[in-house]
């Protein structure tokens, strides 16, 4: 999907973010950033950083402290011709405006027969590990996912953060996008210029034969860690990163399954009625359930709201010890 | 601002004419009354239809409040745009809306303006500028405030105007939108259609201030009350607003005083109000035999004009109930088309 053979550069997944935003702000006139402290201030995480200096205040737009009607905003200048990109300061506050994301940006086409479309992005910095407790940690993104007319993706890589940003940009639909805290100062390989990462489509980021696991965003980082560990003890594990929560990838996780025959998926939302359900369900009703060999599990965030101190923050989402000991002994059947 | 004083009758050749008769001529406020026996039958065809079983779910009807709708509208453009609510039929139909595909939208046929998917609450004429009706209270503020965002920022030169309730101006959405609107000086009109009650708790008892028009002084924009049962008046104030909005000074607060006969919905008891307070708003303060009238007292129409207006209106009406009835149902195997914009 690259325009031309490009440099690859280490970047972080915050400056994959902002490239990804300057370069659809230079490419598209329509293209705009609204938000709380995104100019001067630079983003509460620094995702927009400077881009003020270079864009300026018509086109780096703080809000008031306002998410019901920032968002508000934004789906009214998308319905109009514009391509508004809506940060939250922390994904938390989407629930101080659910009623313009659930009732209007997602259903508006719908509800008025096709007649327009809803191309506004809205960004979530998410998940826990940054010490700010219950009302700044939380991973909504199943919320989102359950509502039709959206797109709910959660990049887990630099590469993906600014490829599947600038897919999100030129979808003429409303994309959500998770971005975890803890992966925004992660480098990695970013290739100069654009290029898109398409939405609906999971990678596998790593082969393996005995057990797939599906993890999300950082999850993904700390799956793969668990299964180099793993591999020692001659337990291979396939890593599926899901990337995108709607419209899920049937196709990448269900071949997977039914190559490995177990399955195991890793997330840090809380655990029930989240996105290891429907995972597993989607398996569970497809041919890979011929395939399983052994029960499905689930390992995701208990069920409490996230703690501060840091020892029950922790232990409040999976690790990769955690991982290691669930996917031994669901291979091992060890339980 | 106190409710304007309304200015002495004068005959249609003198000078000094009431606004609307020195803004307007002939033809537009022939075609501005019919606008208004257009809005009402449609209503009241709506509901008859409703009553036979021929629409389902629920409506609101804002049978009454047509001069608001109208009267506004009059000094909006087809490419100036409206945000409406969920008792937006007017609002509809003042912007410019075909009632035939509104009708074919209630009887839920693919002829309709949401081909079935949105009905009464959710009728749009994105061709006309209407960005639609809303299910939501407060919901199109902040969506309307959007739309002037798009318009300043693309310098289109584009006035939206934001159609809500009584009921709505207790909603967050409300407060925050105006304050983004003021801030950025946004071309907006926020017309608040007050109709005494929201469902059926009165402004009274559920709003702090007297008026939502005082509302305005906390976001530093012009606040203005008038007659919403008074096509003049509710003219006269959307004139200066849309042409404040247009001079790129920001937006103006409209609260037009006026009174829905019918029911919230179809659900409604009327058991919050008298029966005394109903005649007294259908006998004394009828939008449209007010503005009949006053046709007349200008020689603007005679009352065999008023009966033919009256007389077409209804035909339209016969024919777009018919229009509505023989359109195709939509077809189930399309049933999630248009959650996702398809692939070109």
């Amino acid at each position: 999907m690259m325009d031309a053979a490009t440099a690859v550069r280490e970047l972080s997944y915050a400056q994959a973010i902002q490239e990804a935003m300057a370069l659809a702000m230079e490419a598209d006139e329509r293209v705009f950033l609204m938000g709380e402290d995104i100019g001067v201030y630079g983003g509460a995480f620094q995702v927009t950083g400077d881009l003020v200096e270079r864009f300026g205040t018509d086109r780096v737009m703080d809000t008031p402290i306002s998410e019901l009607g920032g968002a508000g905003v934004a789906v009214g200048a998308a319905v109009t011709g514009l391509r508004p990109i809506f940060e939250f300061q922390f994904s938390d506050f989407a629930a101080l405006a659910m009623e313009q994301i659930v009732n209007q940006a997602a259903k508006m086409r719908y509800m008025l027969g096709g007649a327009v479309s809803v191309p506004v992005v809205m960004r979530f910095p998410a998940g826990s590990g940054t010490g700010a407790a219950a009302q700044h940690s939380q991973s909504l993104e199943a919320w989102l996912g359950h509502v039709p007319g959206l797109k709910v993706i959660q990049p887990a890589t630099p590469h993906d953060a600014k490829g599947m940003l600038l897919a999100a940009i030129e979808d003429p639909d409303p994309v959500m996008i998770f971005e975890h805290k803890l992966l925004y100062k992660m480098k990695g390989a970013v290739p100069e210029g654009r290029y898109t990462v398409p939405i609906g489509k999971a990678e596998v980021r790593r082969q393996g034969r005995d057990l797939t696991i599906v993890a999300t965003s950082i999850m993904v980082h700390k799956s793969l860690e668990a299964a180099q560990m793993l591999a020692a003890e001659g337990i291979d594990v396939e890593v599926i990163d899901l990337r995108t929560v709607r419209p899920m990838d049937r196709e990448t996780v269900i071949a997977s399954v039914c190559k490995t025959s177990r399955l195991m998926c890793v997330y840090e939302a809380v655990k029930t009625l989240g996105i290891g359900a429907e995972v597993s369900a989607m398996v569970a009703e497809s041919e890979a359930f011929d395939f399983l060999d052994a029960p499905i599990v689930r390992l995701g965030g208990a069920e409490t709201p996230i703690p501060y101190n840091p020892d029950l923050e922790k232990a409040t989402v999976p690790q990769v010890g955690d991982i290691v000991a669930a996917a031994r002994a669901l291979v091992t059947g060890a339980r | 601002m106190a409710a304007r004083q309304k200015q002495a009758r004068q005959p249609a050749e003198g000078r000094n004419l009431p606004f609307l008769y020195a803004r307007f001529d002939a033809d537009a406020l022939r075609g501005a009354l019919r606008k208004m026996h257009l809005i009402r039958q449609f209503e009241e065809g709506a509901e008859d239809s409703y009553m036979r079983g021929l629409i389902h779910g629920t409506m609101h009807l804002s049978i009454g409040q047509e001069a608001s709708a109208v009267g506004i509208c009059l000094g909006l453009s087809d490419e100036d745009q409206i945000t409406s609510t969920h008792r937006g039929h007017g609002h509809s139909i003042a912007k410019g809306a075909d009632v035939s595909r509104m009708f074919a939208e209630f009887f839920g046929k693919t002829t309709g303006y949401c081909r079935g998917r949105g009905g009464s609450m959710h009728i749009a004429d994105v061709s006309k500028g209407n960005l639609g009706a809303n299910g939501i209270v407060g919901g199109g503020i902040p969506i309307a405030v959007g739309a002037a965002l798009t318009a300043k920022k693309l310098g289109t030169g584009k006035v939206v105007v934001c159609f809500f309730g009584d009921g709505a101006n207790n909603e967050g959405a409300f407060h925050e939108a105006l304050n983004m609107a003021s801030i950025w000086k946004l071309p907006v009109v926020f017309v608040c259609e007050n109709n005494g009650y929201g469902m059926s708790t009165s402004v009274a008892r559920a709003t702090a201030v007297a008026n939502i028009a005082d509302r305005a002084a906390a976001y530093a924009m012009p606040g203005v009350i008038v007659d919403g049962n008074s096509v003049g008046e509710v003219a006269e104030a959307a004139d200066a607003a849309i042409a404040r909005a247009r001079r790129g000074e920001g937006p103006t607060l409209i609260e037009c005083k006026t009174y829905r006969y019918r029911g919230h919905s179809k659900s409604d008891r009327n058991r919050y109000r008298t029966k005394e307070e109903i005649e007294e708003w259908m006998n004394e303060r009828d939008p449209i035999r007010r503005f009949e009238a006053e046709l007349v007292e200008f020689g603007i129409v005679d009352r065999a004009g008023i009966d033919a207006i009256r007389d077409s209106v209804r035909a339209e009406i016969a024919e777009a109930i018919a229009f509505a009835k023989e359109s195709p149902a939509p077809e189930i195997a399309n049933l999630e088309r248009y959650v996702y914009t398809e692939p070109a």
